[in-house]
């Protein structure tokens, strides 16, 4: 368990959209039950999965989000009685999308964590971050993002410098 | 400009273990809008909040955010500790660093720089946040409880004895249900009419108790607090007022052969009714299909008997709106009919136990009936065939219940335990009759409900067999039962004089509709749904609506009625305050962008949208927008995902906070 942990050339950043009534409440119990699981997810609490606008998810990958992965109940046992539902089709639908646009939808997971499965969440967590660090970084978004700001302002050092080198 | 406090807890060693919390500290309180960063040893103990407060008031914080545990923790503890430092409790938010990092991670490099960045986020998110009021409803203080048996009876009772009005609505002509039917309960073998009839009375002589039998739930509009019910009180063709219940009109009824629904169509009745005698109300009621009258127009027999002249072929059926604030629906159970597959359905049905073809092939509410003292029979366990004492009797259990491939896995829970109590009662009445009992596995979990079932063995000598019935047919006045035996591993063929099936308990006709009218979830079975498996085991999903006894599953009796008072104390709870406070995280409505087109209406499962007319000063309609009752929304956010034109927010989940969380990554 404690044994040396490798080093890796790459740490992908993971986003997680997730509900507050299943999965949240899944993430917090394999916190209390001390498991472990690689740190590049961040979390960000919903109401319900049928909040989750797709425009969440460009929005993630274009501020540099390699993986994202949506959570929430358990088809049946939703808290606000059918909002996974409305998610679940709205996803099927975007998947299509976001593939006809080339995304590799490897980095993009969709499961079910209820709140009792703990055990699930770090499995999912851990599963998403090695595939994702296999795939290595998402740049086509954050080109996209650059070159958005390219129209407007100049944002980052390299742009700077390929600008004062004109 | 906003002034953000930031808060970050050790939680003893918890957190400071594996996070550098002043490190955190330190690199947040860089943060732009951060005024103040300070970490604590215990956030929420008093000295913690003491220390939060005091901030509040010198630094002049405008914002805070509490870096700790889940907000699933402490999120009201210091929402309140805000509050009173003189700060909206909307404009606290709480980072998870101890959950979602500290616990989960070893490395402290690691976990520091991801604690850093989720307190980073939320700080970004609490500067978007806005300062919401709590919402106020006011309550009706009178309820309704749908279904009259011993579910809604009780809740009714528990209700009214707390000096709040309550509306009983029953689909049958008396109230009763299913507990009426019985002839004597497990475990302690009292009389269910003894025990039942009483509450009956209660019910019909409470002041605050305003019954309608033979009436249904039309329409369900309104939210918590505030539901608008419209009721549909059948005609009866008797006017209740008037009735003085001597029962001379079914004495004379010239029509007598209708089979009795309330026995089981063992026993027969007149054309004007009453479903038993210790009915309540009792009023007899007109079935309009079988009487003479109403067919033919000849007749009129019982109004020219009644005295008082309460027979009144013209009534109609009228609608009743009644205003309460909070539903107990308690509709019951209905038992699975097996002989035949119900059209449409997932079920598949039992035809191969002839249910319905072999005339002393009965369920198990047949024998109840068969072996209750104000049954057909007077008691006596007779055939239905040719009214001989059954001297061999094979009980089968669970038919229809726990069978995945014929469409019910579940287990209808009372079946072991009144399969039990029949063998007892047949011992009581048949002293040299032999019953035996097919079963799968015996489940008594409840209280003195195993001992009883050892008793149905050992001193009333009922023979069980595991093992499954694979088939039974008709030879000569007998019928063959032939199963098999796994304990012993043989086959078993029992020449039985009748035969009785535990046939699974299914929800009422109709409850999915119900369910429907209501807004309440169900499952593939049309059980309704509760909020939550443990922690909210009475109450629905949607707000003011609470569950009692079968309909939200199979139950016994102690069940039911507990249930049934756990929901009257929820009532109670409901009624206890004149305005409905309540989280104001609920969508609205940006009226300017809405183009009308209602996507919101259709995915809102809470039925929350309405249509709102924006008209001019001369009253001409200019445009139809979408309006969120802020009573009913759940605050799911569903909406706001659907609107296409972006006009509607969730508040606390806006765009805008969650993109400034987004980008702060």
């Amino acid at each position: 368990m404690h044994s040396e942990k490798q080093k890796h050339s790459f740490e992908p950043k993971i986003i997680a959209f997730v509900c507050t009534w299943c999965t949240y409440a899944g993430a917090d119990l394999a916190g209390t039950s001390r498991m472990q699981y690689p740190s590049n997810v961040r979390v960000l609490k919903f109401p319900c999965t049928g909040r989750i606008d797709p425009v969440f998810i460009l929005k993630a990958f274009q501020q540099g989000a390699d993986g994202v992965l949506v959570s929430g109940c358990h088809p049946g046992d939703c808290h606000y009685i059918a909002g996974n539902f409305h998610a679940r089709r709205r996803f099927a639908a975007f998947r299509k999308l976001l593939e006809f646009v080339g995304v590799d939808l490897n980095r993009l997971q969709f499961s079910w964590v209820s709140a009792a499965e703990g055990g699930k969440w770090v499995e999912v967590v851990t599963d998403l971050t090695e595939k994702v660090r296999a795939m290595g970084p998402m740049a086509e978004f954050k080109q996209l993002a650059l070159e958005e700001q390219w129209s407007g302002t100049i944002g980052t050092p390299e742009l700077k410098e390929a600008y004062n080198a004109i | 400009m906003s002034r953000i406090g930031v808060f970050v807890c050790h939680c003893g060693e918890n957190i400071s273990r594996t996070v550098d919390v002043e490190r955190v500290a330190a690199q947040v309180g860089k943060l732009p809008g951060v005024a103040f960063a300070t970490d604590y040893k215990y956030m929420c103990s008093d000295p913690g909040q003491n220390l939060l407060k005091k901030a509040i008031i010198e630094q002049k914080l405008s914002h805070v955010v509490v870096a700790a545990c889940s907000p699933r923790m402490h999120e009201r503890t210091f929402r309140k500790a805000v509050e009173s430092a003189g700060i909206n409790p909307f404009l606290c938010e709480m980072a998870n660093i101890r959950e979602h990092c500290s616990w989960v991670h070893e490395n402290r490099e690691e976990a520091t720089v991801k604690a850093i960045e989720i307190v980073g986020m939320m700080v970004e998110r609490v500067k978007k946040n806005r300062v919401l009021p709590t919402i106020t409803v006011p309550v009706t203080k009178r309820s309704l409880v749908i279904g009259g048996g011993i579910a809604g009876i009780q809740a009714a009772l528990d209700i009214a004895d707390c000096g709040h009005e309550v509306v009983l609505v029953e689909r049958e002509p008396s109230i009763g249900g299913h507990m009426a039917q019985l002839s004597e309960t497990f475990p302690t073998l009292d009389c269910s009419q003894c025990i039942m009839t009483p509450k009956m009375v209660d019910v019909a002589n409470h002041p605050k108790i305003k019954l309608y039998s033979y009436s249904e739930i039309e329409l369900v509009e309104g939210y918590i607090g505030n539901f608008q019910v419209t009721i549909r009180k059948k005609a009866r063709s008797v006017d209740e007022d008037k009735c003085t219940g001597c029962g001379l009109c079914m004495e004379k009824c010239p029509i007598k052969k209708i089979p009795s629904k309330f026995d089981c169509n063992l026993g027969m009745r007149t054309a004007i009714y009453v479903p038993f005698p210790q009915a309540v109300p009792n009023t007899p009621v007109i079935d309009r299909e079988n009487c003479t009258k109403f067919k033919t127009g000849k007749c009129g027999l019982c109004q020219k008997v009644c005295g008082p002249g309460a027979v009144d072929y013209e009534q109609e059926d009228r609608l009743i709106v009644e205003p309460v604030g909070a539903i107990v629906v308690a509709t019951g159970f209905d038992l699975y009919t097996i002989n035949e597959k119900p059209k449409g359905s997932m079920i598949k049905g039992y035809g191969e136990f002839g249910h319905g073809k072999i005339p002393d092939v009965i369920d198990g509410m047949t024998f109840e009936r068969l072996a209750s003292a104000s049954g057909p029979t007077g008691g006596k366990i007779l055939r239905p065939s040719d009214g001989k004492e059954p001297k061999q009797i094979v009980f089968i259990q669970c038919i229809g219940s726990r069978a995945r491939e014929k469409g019910i896995s579940y287990c209808s829970k009372v079946c072991c335990m009144y399969t039990a109590k029949h063998t007892m009662l047949y011992h009581h009445k048949v002293h040299d009759g032999q019953a035996y009992v097919f079963f799968m596995d015996a489940r008594t979990p409840g209280k003195s409900y195993d001992e009883f079932w050892r008793r149905s063995i050992e001193e009333e000598e009922a023979v069980y067999i595991r093992g499954m019935v694979s088939r039974l047919y008709q030879k000569g006045d007998k019928i063959v039962v032939m199963g098999s035996d796994i304990a012993v591993g043989v086959q078993v063929e029992i020449e039985a004089d009748m035969v009785v099936l535990a046939t699974a308990i299914q929800p009422q006709k109709g409850a999915d509709t119900l369910a429907q009218k209501l807004g309440i979830s169900y499952d593939k079975y049309n059980f309704y749904s509760e909020a939550h498996a443990k922690l909210r085991p009475v109450e629905c999903a949607t707000a003011g609506i609470y569950l009692a006894g079968a309909c939200q599953g199979p139950k016994d009796i102690p069940d039911t009625v507990s249930q049934a008072s756990a929901a009257a104390a929820k009532v109670m709870t409901l009624f206890a305050k004149d305005q409905l406070e309540r989280e104001p995280i609920v969508a609205r409505v940006r009226e300017a962008g809405c183009v009308g087109c209602f996507y919101c209406k259709k995915v809102c499962p809470y039925g929350a949208v309405e249509e709102k007319e924006i008209r001019d000063r001369q009253g001409n309609l200019i445009r139809v927008v979408a309006y969120v009752n802020p009573g009913v929304c759940g605050g799911c956010g569903t909406c706001q995902a659907t609107c296409p034109s972006k006009s509607v927010e969730l508040d606390g989940y806006t765009d805008e906070q969650i993109v400034a969380m987004i980008e702060a990554l």
